[in-house]
């Protein structure tokens, strides 16, 4: 199995990561491996199983409608890397919708 | 223009009434300091996880259980995975191949059109994401994340839908309900009830689906009709100039009147959605949905229907009633205070009843922007006043000034009409002394009428209303009118010769 | 066998219960030790010696007004993936150097409150991705039996801090094997729970529906000492198990004759190190001695656990991984001039290679077209191997088993070769992917590298697990064998001085965001 660079670039791009051209090869054989190992699964058929996304318990329990929850703004945008009248700053943002 | 066919189908997103956000214990609501509501689960801090909130649970299932939908035992949440500033964790916990409910439909009455049910998709729970602010932040983009984790439920209707008057009724119809259940206050220019939609054409009779726009986010009744009213005549302007119609995003601009293709979401093309593993599936058993089921109130259509019946209204009026479920309270608790069951009389006191508040009331909160639950007038109050119009202690004039004059001061009807004088004149002695000596003041217009202009009666009613402060009963004015004129051509008044 | 060492949680508890020490004494006696030794080791990536110091003199103060538990004094480590209010958590990332947590993990909240006194955070691979903590920005973490070789990974920082006596006990996590199998390769107990046993609140994720929170330590009596106080239901986890929780240091002394052991063949074959198929060999002969029975069993589906794990635990790493976007904490990287410049260089500059390996990868399996030929798939075959252990249950009460196919290996040779490095999880994967319990037990050595013994339990059987390991320590000493590396040029021996205290605490910076990352010795070592 191969993975063309283009595939590599797609995928980097869905995940917002730069990959520099030197680096191309490798990651397409990255990739490449890690799907060569899942192939060699093709030949057990899953038909008719059902998909396993949680390994033990069933199902969700649901929380109570109450504020549990207060907001101390100033502790959580301590860390943050840019921040105006309480606002998280990014570059300007062209709006698409 | 009849060779084509539009086809629309909606997108309507409600944002739920609950008191803290989907999956966080934050508060949700409106109108706070930029992040002052977003705890860390809602800006999506390393380490936190979601908790469903069991009142948006009950509230989804409020709705598929009010348009007939199927609940689903099993739902399952899943991450739409997409990067924006304002999506804090770089996906939105939504609803894919498992919603909370499926099918259902609406029934809507179009402006001169037959009612018709439209067929719902699905509704499913999903999380809001924030906002971006563009202007004040120099170069930059300010994101406040207030919003970001509050609950939506997104309607979604069949494509079937095939006009612009049709969608705006649909949009209208699920507004209602939305708000009659209790789960969405409907505010469109806070955002609480936006709408998309997706509009195509298709020749006539054809079954297949051509390619549609999405028009995104339109915030009014109005503007969702003229925007894919727009659309569908650019649609096929196109087609028939030898275009082609792209799937594409649009956005509408209310001030130019037109549709214009916007950027779309650069992942759109690809949200890998996936189950969310950090929560379950959520089961919704039968005792939940039979506790929702019973606290159902009775629903808009059916409560139309029952209006229209035991109160003999009109089909428009009882339609306009159930446009707000306070509107409909409003309405019955005002029509047993006018009089109560049974009679001919109660029944057109109820007729009244409507009339006032589809009228004078609609009229007065509208001027002032009032919701019906901030009238100034009570549902007891306008009652009482209509049961004084039916007993004529007053007219419908007297009645309007009795009902602003509640308006300004709050006061009972009677008060008003005891401390006004308003009261009516209906004594027989009363208004013949005044009848005649209207006809004594005007020989000349008695004349005309005796010879055969009838017309001139107005005119000696308004002299008698006038001579009596507005306080007589114009129908009996008028009955004694008809009574005295008629014994004056029998019978001339002394001193006069024929 | 014999009383606890003095150095293991047992031990300090007894010895502060009896007043032979306080809880001050031994906190700058580790402290002390972690700032003579830990150059060698890079196991902590944060020293909060202040905050340590403070909480021991606490812990002092409740058992004079009497009022002290069980745990009170004793110190503990945390990985550095489990939130800590007002301490760094770094993950092991340059995207959060500098990220001060807002809030207390649920695990590090409930050690806090049974008045446990944290040393400081320990080192791992890069959010946890690795088998060998070489992934870590704040440099590679070394085996304290062989400073050539790796303490394994992820939790290779807080197995390399036991291993050398910088604590008695750790916390770790345990995505595919992240606590046993460091805790095979440095001669410790490593218990990883049962999905949902113990809260993920706090704790950042990786892959969601694999990490689980556990601990290292010397013995099984240890481990479930502390594991009584940190497991249990959490309503901040919706995957957290809503179980009473177990008395496991109740359960420890039960007797363990009629135990049903399930042996697989193939753990036993070629791909396995003859060394460590000798030493766990002898073991498994031990528990027979003990009483326990044993027999072949058959996981069918036992070669699909690195494919299917290395599909899926990576799809929801690259969803997990999508919120470190340079917006709102973190890395942002300097001169971007569009939102999307802020993603990309943020994102690229800020992860490590095998982090980005992970995301690429995961990313791939969840895109269109290639859903239901990856993810889709792996999460029907990961039913297979779920089912596979249930009828497994059916007939043993245990699965014993190597932990890793080889002892350490030797830092910088799988680094290039991402399959092999994979391949040290074969023997650990499936019980992430069943959401089962296990536990990693010393064993014996190959050569002069110790070898883990895996007891596997069925959902909720850790109580089962640590009885049988506590019975096997009994009968065995492989657990109380120390690293020669671990001792202070010129000094004591660990565990046999309780003279602590000597070389005062504070002197590795103060507890927060500005304490300074480790030396540069440490980090530039290979």
């Amino acid at each position: 199995m191969s993975i063309s660079h283009a595939e590599v670039e797609r995928v980097a791009r869905l995940a917002r990561l730069r990959i520099d051209p030197g680096e191309l090869d490798d990651r397409a054989r990255d990739l490449a491996r890690i799907l060569e190992l899942f192939d060699r699964l093709a030949a057990i058929d899953t038909r008719g199983v059902e998909p396993l996304s949680h390994p033990v318990a069933e199902s969700q329990r649901l929380r109570p409608d109450t504020v549990t929850e207060s907001v101390d703004r100033a502790a959580l945008q301590q860390g943050a890397p840019e921040i105006e009248d309480g606002m998280y700053v990014v570059p300007r943002v062209i709006e698409p919708r | 223009m009849n060779a084509w066919q539009p086809v629309i189908g909606l997108e309507v997103h409600a944002r739920l009434l609950t008191r803290s956000k989907l999956f966080s214990g934050a508060p949700a609501g409106y109108g706070a300091a930029p992040n002052t509501r977003a705890c860390a689960i809602d800006l999506g801090f390393p380490g936190v996880l979601p908790v469903l909130n069991r009142e948006a649970v009950r509230m989804a299932v409020r709705f598929g259980l009010a348009v007939g939908a199927r609940i689903a035992p099993r739902c399952i949440f899943a991450r739409k995975n997409y990067f924006y500033p304002d999506l804090p964790k770089g996906y939105q916990i939504s609803q894919y191949e498992d919603p909370i409910t499926a099918g259902g439909s609406i029934t809507i009455e179009p402006a001169g059109g037959p009612r018709r049910d439209i067929g719902l998709v699905r509704a499913h729970l999903e999380e809001d994401a924030g906002r971006s602010v563009h202007e004040g932040f120099g170069r930059g983009t300010g994101i406040d994340l207030n919003r970001a984790g509050t609950p939506l439920l997104e309607i979604v209707t069949e494509p079937a839908i095939h006009g612009a008057a049709e969608a705006a009724a649909c949009m209208r119809k699920i507004h209602t309900l939305v708000r009659w259940l209790g789960i969405c206050d409907g505010n469109m220019q806070e955002g609480s009830f936006r709408c998309d939609a997706n509009v195509s054409v298709r020749p006539a009779g054809s079954q297949t689906l051509g390619p549609r726009s999405e028009i995104k986010n339109v915030n009014s009744f109005r503007f969702v009709e003229r925007a894919i009213g727009y659309e569908i005549e650019r649609q096929i302007d196109l087609i028939e100039s030898g275009g082609e119609v792209v799937q594409e995003t649009r956005l509408y601009d209310p001030d130019r009147h037109e549709t214009r293709p916007m950027r779309d979401k650069e992942d759109a093309d690809d949200y890998r959605y996936f189950p969310d593993p950090d929560l379950l599936p959520v089961a919704v058993g039968e005792a939940f949905v039979a506790e929702v089921r019973d606290g159902l109130p009775e629903l808009p259509d059916a409560r139309r229907d029952r209006l229209a019946g035991q109160y003999g209204l009109g089909a428009a009026d009882a339609a306009q009633l159930v446009s707000y479920r306070e509107v409909a309270d409003y309405f019955e608790a005002a029509a047993e205070a006018a009089g109560s069951a049974g009679s001919e009389d109660a029944a057109d006191a109820a007729r009244l009843t409507a009339n006032w508040v589809n009228g004078e009331l609609a009229g007065a909160l509208n001027r002032e922007g009032l919701r019906i639950d901030e009238a100034r007038v009570t549902a007891g109050q306008l009652g009482r006043l209509v049961r004084r119009i039916a007993d004529g202690t007053v007219s419908g004039r007297m009645a309007k000034a009795v009902f602003d004059a509640m308006w300004g001061s709050g006061e009972e009807p009677d008060a008003i009409i005891e401390a006004r004088g308003l009261r009516q004149v209906t004594d027989a002695g009363e208004i013949e002394g005044l009848v005649d000596a209207v006809l004594d003041a005007h020989p000349a217009q008695v004349d005309q009428y005796l010879g055969g202009a009838e017309k001139v009666l107005g005119f000696f009613v308004g002299q008698v209303m006038k001579r009596s402060g507005g306080k007589a009963d114009p129908r009996q004015a008028n009955r004694t009118l008809r009574e005295r004129l008629a014994r004056r051509r029998d019978e001339p008044p002394a001193g006069q010769t024929p | 066998m014999t009383a606890p060492a003095p150095d293991s949680v047992a031990g300090i508890a007894a010895g502060l219960a009896r007043g032979d020490f306080s809880a001050e004494e031994v906190a700058r006696r580790f402290l002390a030790r972690i700032e003579a030794l830990d150059s060698r080791f890079n196991s902590y990536i944060t020293v909060t010696a202040e905050r340590a110091i403070e909480e021991a003199r606490r812990a002092d103060d409740a058992r004079r007004r009497g009022s002290a538990g069980f745990l009170a004094g004793v110190p503990v480590a945390h990985k550095d993936l489990f939130c800590t209010r007002g301490v760094r958590t770094t993950c092991g990332s340059r995207m959060l150097a500098n990220h001060v947590a807002a809030y207390d993990a649920t695990v590090v909240e409930l050690l806090r409150r049974s008045g446990m006194v944290t040393l400081g955070k320990t080192n791992l691979d890069e959010f946890a991705m690795g088998s060998s903590t070489e992934s870590s920005h704040f440099g590679p973490v070394c085996n304290p039996w062989d400073p050539e070789r790796v303490a394994g990974g992820s939790s290779g920082g807080s197995a390399a801090a036991v291993a050398a006596g910088l604590a008695p006990v750790a916390t770790a996590t345990d995505t595919g094997g992240s606590i046993r199998q460091p805790a095979a390769l440095c001669g410790l107990t490593g218990l990883k729970p049962t999905y949902g046993r113990v809260s993920r609140h706090g704790l950042v994720a990786f892959a969601s529906s694999f990490d689980q929170g556990g601990l290292l330590a010397r013995s099984a009596e240890d481990v479930a000492l502390v594991l009584g106080e940190m497991a249990g239901f959490d309503e901040r986890d919706s995957t957290s198990l809503d179980a009473p929780v177990d008395d496991y240091r109740a359960r420890l002394e039960a007797p363990i004759a009629g135990l049903r052991i399930g042996l697989v063949e193939e753990q036993f074959e070629d791909g396995v190190e003859a060394g460590v198929r000798e030493a766990v060999g002898a073991a498994v002969r031990v528990l027979e001695g003990l009483g326990a029975t044993v027999r072949p069993i058959r996981l069918e589906y036992a070669d699909v656990g690195i494919p299917t794990y290395y599909m899926l635990a990576p799809a929801e790493c690259s969803s997990n991984l999508s919120r470190f976007d340079g917006v709102r904490y973190g890395f942002r990287a300097p001169g971007v001039s569009s939102v999307e410049e802020l993603y990309v260089e943020s994102r690229t500059q800020g992860f490590g290679v095998e982090v980005k390996r992970r995301i690429l990868a995961g990313t791939y399996a969840l895109s269109k077209g290639y859903y239901d030929a990856y993810y889709g798939k792996a999460q029907r075959l990961r039913r297979l191997i779920a089912d596979d252990y249930r009828r497994a249950f059916e007939e043993v009460d245990v699965i014993a088993g190597p932990t890793t196919p080889t002892p350490a290996f030797r830092l910088g040779d799988r680094l290039d070769d991402p399959i092999a490095m994979y391949l040290a999880d074969v023997f650990t994967v499936g019980v992430n992917l069943a959401g089962l319990c296990a536990v990693s037990v010393p064993a014996g050595f190959a050569g002069s590298l110790p070898v883990g013994l895996q007891l596997t339990g069925n959902h909720l059987e850790e109580a089962r697990l640590l009885n049988v390991a506590h019975r096997f320590q009994q009968a065995t000493d492989w657990h109380l064998a120390r690293p020669p590396l671990a001792e202070p040029a010129g000094g004591t021996p660990a565990g046999r001085t309780q003279d602590g205290g000597t070389r005062g605490g504070g002197t590795q910076g103060a507890a927060g965001a500005s304490e300074p990352g480790p030396t540069p010795a440490a980090r530039g070592r290979r």
